[in-house]
């Protein structure tokens, strides 16, 4: 079994700064690994999207999304009472086996970090960007974060002995983050439209290849 | 009880990474299989649009001798009748491809992609193509075809008369479509392959045309995303439907669309195609 898709109740549709918090409930799918990403229906569209899960209460599903599209507007757009197919986990996660954990994210990246410090134990290293201190709201998501808001940058607060890096967010906040560690985990973004191996559509370049984000990724790294 | 089998649409489905999905379905249809590997388009392959999605994958895959060698083993493994796609540049290809198929009793049909519209066309005639793969086997013979065609059923008559022993209708259309914040192409290599709900009434003319033109059983494809769909497409005069970007929305669509279409054929409800 690939996964599950069930039909699930949106509890609530929370502002978080610039984005939105959706919270289902969870019906009968697992939570999955941190930086696993589960296909959300986005009602009135032909195809549904892939959102990496933010936090997961008892009983609880809960995803960040930010309203850039007619999809995430009209996830964005969801009130209690409605429901939604949701298929996942799906994917491959970070790797948690890390003995110094750095979080790092940019933008909407954040939104696997809550998740992810849960399941690091809770208190954990985490440096955050975001393009206005609007933005910057969903910060709180990550007590005990350093955030930089643009034009400062991620990279500059990072230190030069970062331990591991955990990493989420826009393709040139990934490059240079890969750029300065090597050993980093990156959870990469593409356009998806089935997000379990069907269909060729979210395409990454490594080692000279295509490889498909949704089976082989989203959380790629580079050297151990 | 459903006696119109339910197949999936070739570039759809990938049996090994979903093989649940796949023993769902009455038959696994590949993804296209070329002379060589192929590493496909750039990204971004594929975007939505209001009615439907575009994609431009570019046929990547291993090619002949690793299918041959890797896949087509694990495939066979999985229990459903297999559908080999197979695509190429020259006529010369289209035999090449079935000749190395033909002494492989895994594969149940070869199913030939003369329609795929985002690579370079071969320049003979879809009738010049299935000729030269008849020329390479014995096997079971499906001619896919382009929907972007003045006159499908001509097609149809010239691919039955080179040795066509079915129909798969339809391939995507193409079609391009622009991001709205940058004024450019929603796709890398700009147009691509259009297919989802818009796509259906076109599919079921050209499934109408071909049934009334040709003696060929025909599997219908294009937007169907429930039993109701399915069953036009037996009304257009299909004799199976495939199954293409539901499945990408909804793995588990097979069964579903398999009941609804056993409800929408049972006997007071069947509605009758102009061929019966």
């Amino acid at each position: 079994m690939i996964a599950r898709r069930e039909r699930l109740a949106v509890l609530a549709c929370e502002r978080v700064g610039a984005y939105s918090l959706l919270r289902l409930g969870r019906g009968g799918l697992e939570p999955g690994i941190p930086g696993q990403f589960f296909m959300l229906e986005a009602p009135g569209r032909v195809l549904p999207r892939p959102m990496s899960l933010c936090l997961a209460p008892p009983g609880e599903l809960a995803f960040l999304m930010e309203a850039v599209g007619p999809g995430t507007r009209a996830l964005c757009a969801l009130e209690p009472g409605a429901e939604i197919h949701v298929f996942g986990p799906l994917g491959n996660g970070f790797d948690l086996a890390v003995e110094r954990p750095l979080l790092v994210a940019g933008g909407i990246g954040v939104a696997p970090m809550p998740y992810l410090a849960d399941a690091l134990g809770g208190s954990v290293r985490a440096i955050l960007g975001f393009r206005s201190d609007r933005h910057a709201e969903a910060a709180a998501l990550v007590p005990g974060a350093e955030v930089v808001v643009e034009p400062r940058l991620v990279t500059e607060l990072l230190p030069d002995d970062p331990g591991d890096v955990l990493a989420c967010g826009p393709e040139p906040m990934l490059g240079a983050v890969r750029a300065l560690v090597p050993s980093a985990q990156l959870a990469w973004e593409a356009p998806m439209a089935c997000g379990y191996g069907a269909c060729y559509g979210c395409v990454v370049e490594r080692d000279g290849h295509y490889v498909r984000l949704c089976i082989d990724g989203p959380v790629l790294r580079d050297a151990a | 009880m459903s006696t119109i089998p339910v197949l999936n649409a070739s570039g759809c489905l990938d049996a090994l990474a979903a093989p649940d999905v796949a023993r769902a379905l009455d038959a696994f249809v590949t993804k296209t299989v070329t002379p060589l590997s192929r590493e496909g388009n750039p990204p971004p392959r594929i975007a939505e649009t209001e009615s439907g999605m575009l994609n431009s994958i570019g046929l990547q895959n291993q090619g002949i001798d690793a299918f041959l060698a890797q896949n087509l083993p694990r495939l066979a493994a999985l229990g459903a009748p297999l559908w080999v796609s197979v695509g190429g540049f020259s006529a010369a290809d289209y035999s090449e491809l079935c000749e190395r198929l033909d002494d492989r009793d895994e594969v149940a049909t070869i199913e030939l992609n003369l329609s795929c519209p985002n690579v370079e066309e071969a320049p003979e005639t879809a009738a010049e193509l299935v000729a030269a793969a008849r020329r390479g086997t014995s096997k079971t013979l499906y001619a896919k075809l382009s929907p972007a065609t003045w006159d499908i059923a001509e097609s149809a008559r010239a691919v039955a008369d080179a040795g066509a022993d079915g129909l798969s209708l339809v391939n995507t259309i193409r079609g391009l479509a622009f991001d709205p914040d940058t004024g450019r192409p929603k796709l890398a290599r700009g147009p691509g392959g259009y297919s989802g709900p818009a796509l259906r009434p076109i599919a079921h003319a050209c499934v109408h045309a071909c049934a009334e033109a040709v003696d060929l059983p025909i599997v219908g494809m294009g937007g169907i995303a429930t039993g109701r769909h399915a069953n036009d497409f037996v009304a257009s005069g299909a004799g199976a439907v495939a199954l293409g970007t539901i499945l990408f929305s909804d793995p588990w669509a097979p069964a579903r669309v398999r009941s609804e279409l056993a409800e929408s054929l049972s006997p007071e409800k069947r509605i009758h195609s102009s061929k019966q």
